[in-house]
């Protein structure tokens, strides 16, 4: 079973005050943390799963400069055996469709029975590339996977679907599944793994050596502006200390009829 | 004339919300650019389904075979790259479901069409299209444009547009043949399944107590638990709480979870990403506790704290059994 993984080093904005960058059509990221996609964590656990029961390699790819080679040696550390980064200075210039066609044209060369995309990537939240991938690839494909087994050299998914619902359905190989939060747990690497890790292949491909036509690289769509979220009337703060909170609490449930 | 296109998304016999959503802005669109509305119906025993849409769009058309039973988006995408290719619709709105962001990326390849996902909101202005969406898990708003196309691809956000009808319209009904034999299915359908299913059903709970990604650790749910148990609540959570194993999943509110309609839910560490706040739209108040002010379920809540949960949650439990013991 030979699997490839895309991930994306994204920064983590879960507690950060964000502002916009002086172009007006991005956030500032000098100041964040930056770390591997959720959804991509799940993916790549997901490939080294398969590949400890199955056997086969498991191959991590990104596009991006030199700094995102850090999602790569994670995900090396994780149990991928070789990883391919697409040398862009900065990815914020192209859109989801040229990054689909940039991974599918690297893709193509490989061997693989599985590709794995997260289902969404946390700052653009776009959720598109995976399955532009498996159209330009023309592969078969199922969405937001909760749960995976090979049975006779297909793929057995169930689908999130909503309120709910799973959707169990079988796929012949090779396809492409977008992987959803959830699928399993994501192994714990250590400082130490990584190091480990360092010795592994990590191979870089220069994006004019791909021989994508401009036009393939030109974006279809554009960020115009970026911008904080309108004010909304928002909650009434409640203000003070432990005490005199719990004791306002306390009125708005009695008020509000849940506490007698 | 131009003409819109709303892909209809249905589940086992039953229109699935986000159709009329998308209705609702079509026909908006509709006015202000002097389109036709014509809404896609793909499946089998559609009658019921294409009753309750036809004051909503101009053309239904129905493509109603045995074969197309079950959702597959590669039999969508065929049905509508011919459909597209015949009409040229300046805009195809499709659900941001499970479903829609699995055929809306196909079909913007395979038609050759620019998409936008997520989309909260479609403005005209002078002849050109912006999508309005969120990144960074809703703290930032983007207006984006699109490179020249007959035809662009939209899939809209749940619960973002009104379910009402808007304007006066009477379908015309289509229906239409698709070649089905000539298609080799590569994705089997094979059953639908419960994920959600437990002891627990907080879909009927007054009072909701929820945990989220802030508690940090498993063991201190039990302060939330806690907390609960002193209110005569119900725990509830968000899903990374879920996806880490911590709560079982008939605890979940959100779009892949429980919708839920309390009198109080209390969200305890959780930020607001859209999926979860989705489903307490019907809560009557919304206590939020989040440390970081800038969280998006602050623009929702009617209480917030902006405090660490570790100080409040412990002191509230502990003033609740004093109140009650006094009591």
């Amino acid at each position: 079973m030979d699997i490839i993984v895309c991930a994306k080093n994204v920064p983590d904005v879960a507690e950060a005050d964000l502002n916009i960058s002086d172009k007006g059509t991005d956030i500032d990221k000098e100041d964040l943390v930056f770390g591997i996609n959720d959804w991509d964590n799940y993916a790549i656990e997901e490939a080294v799963l398969l590949k400890e029961k199955y056997g086969g390699t498991v191959t991590a790819i990104t596009v991006g400069s030199e700094d995102d080679e850090e999602v790569l040696r994670r995900c090396l550390a994780m149990g991928a055996d070789t990883a391919i980064r697409i040398d862009v200075d900065g990815i914020s210039r192209f859109d989801s469709f040229v990054i689909s066609k940039i991974l599918s044209r690297v893709v193509k060369d490989l061997q693989f029975d599985l590709i794995f995309t997260g289902v969404l990537a946390e700052d653009d939240y776009c959720g598109m590339v995976g399955m532009m991938m498996a159209e330009e690839l023309n592969i078969n494909h199922a969405n937001m996977i909760t749960a995976l087994e090979i049975e006779d050299g297909k793929a057995r998914t169930t689908s999130e679907l909503e309120g709910g619902l799973g959707e169990v359905s079988l796929i012949e190989l090779p396809a492409l599944l977008t992987i959803q939060t959830g699928i399993n747990e994501p192994r714990y690497v250590s400082i130490l793994g990584i190091r480990k890790a360092a010795k592994k292949e990590l191979k870089t491909i220069e994006l004019p050596d791909l021989g994508i036509s401009d036009e393939e690289l030109s974006p279809r769509t554009i960020i115009e502006e970026a911008f904080l979220p309108p004010e909304t009337e928002g909650a009434e703060i409640l203000a003070g200390n432990p005490d005199k909170i719990s004791s306002d609490l306390i009125e708005i449930l009695k008020k509000k009829g849940v506490m007698e | 004339m131009s003409e819109l296109f709303v892909i209809v998304e249905h589940r086992l016999g039953e229109i699935r919300d986000i159709t009329f959503e998308m209705l609702w802005k079509a026909g908006e669109l509709a006015e202000t650019l002097s389109s036709n509305l014509t809404a896609i119906l793909i499946g089998h025993e559609l009658n019921s389904i294409a009753e309750k849409i036809s004051d909503r769009a101009d053309k239904i058309i129905i493509f109603d075979d045995e074969g197309l039973k079950n959702f597959n988006a590669d039999i969508y995408k065929k049905i509508l790259v011919g459909l597209i290719e015949e009409s040229k619709p300046t805009l195809t709105l499709i659900g941001n479901t499970s479903w829609g962001m699995e055929l809306a990326p196909c079909l913007s390849i395979r038609a050759g069409l620019p998409l936008a996902t997520d989309c909260i909101d479609i403005i005209s202005k002078n002849g050109n299209l912006i999508a309005q969406r969120q990144m960074y898990s809703g703290k930032i708003f983007a207006n984006v444009s699109f490179a020249e196309s007959d035809g662009y691809i939209l899939t809209i956000r749940s619960g973002v547009f009104p379910t009402d009808r808007i304007g006066d319209r009477q379908a015309q009904i289509v229906q239409k043949d698709f070649a089905l034999k000539d298609i080799t299915v590569k994705k089997n359908f094979i059953e639908f399944v419960e994920t959600a299913a437990g002891d627990v059903d907080i879909t009927q709970a007054e009072l909701l107590i929820s945990v989220g990604r802030g508690i940090g650790e498993e063991d201190n749910i039990t302060i939330v638990k806690e907390l609960a148990e002193a209110l005569n609540g119900i725990l509830s959570c968000s899903r990374p709480i879920v996806d880490k194993n911590w709560l079982p999943k008939y605890l979940q509110v959100g779009t892949s979870g429980k919708s839920v309609t309390p009198k109080v839910y209390i969200a305890v560490g959780i930020s607001g990403a859209f999926q979860h706040l989705a489903g307490i739209s019907g809560a009557g108040t919304v206590i939020a506790i989040n440390k970081d002010p800038k969280a998006p379920i602050f623009r929702t809540a009617d209480y917030g704290i902006v405090d660490d949960l570790f100080k409040i949650v412990p002191a509230l439990k502990d003033k609740i059994l004093e109140v009650k013991k006094g009591g």
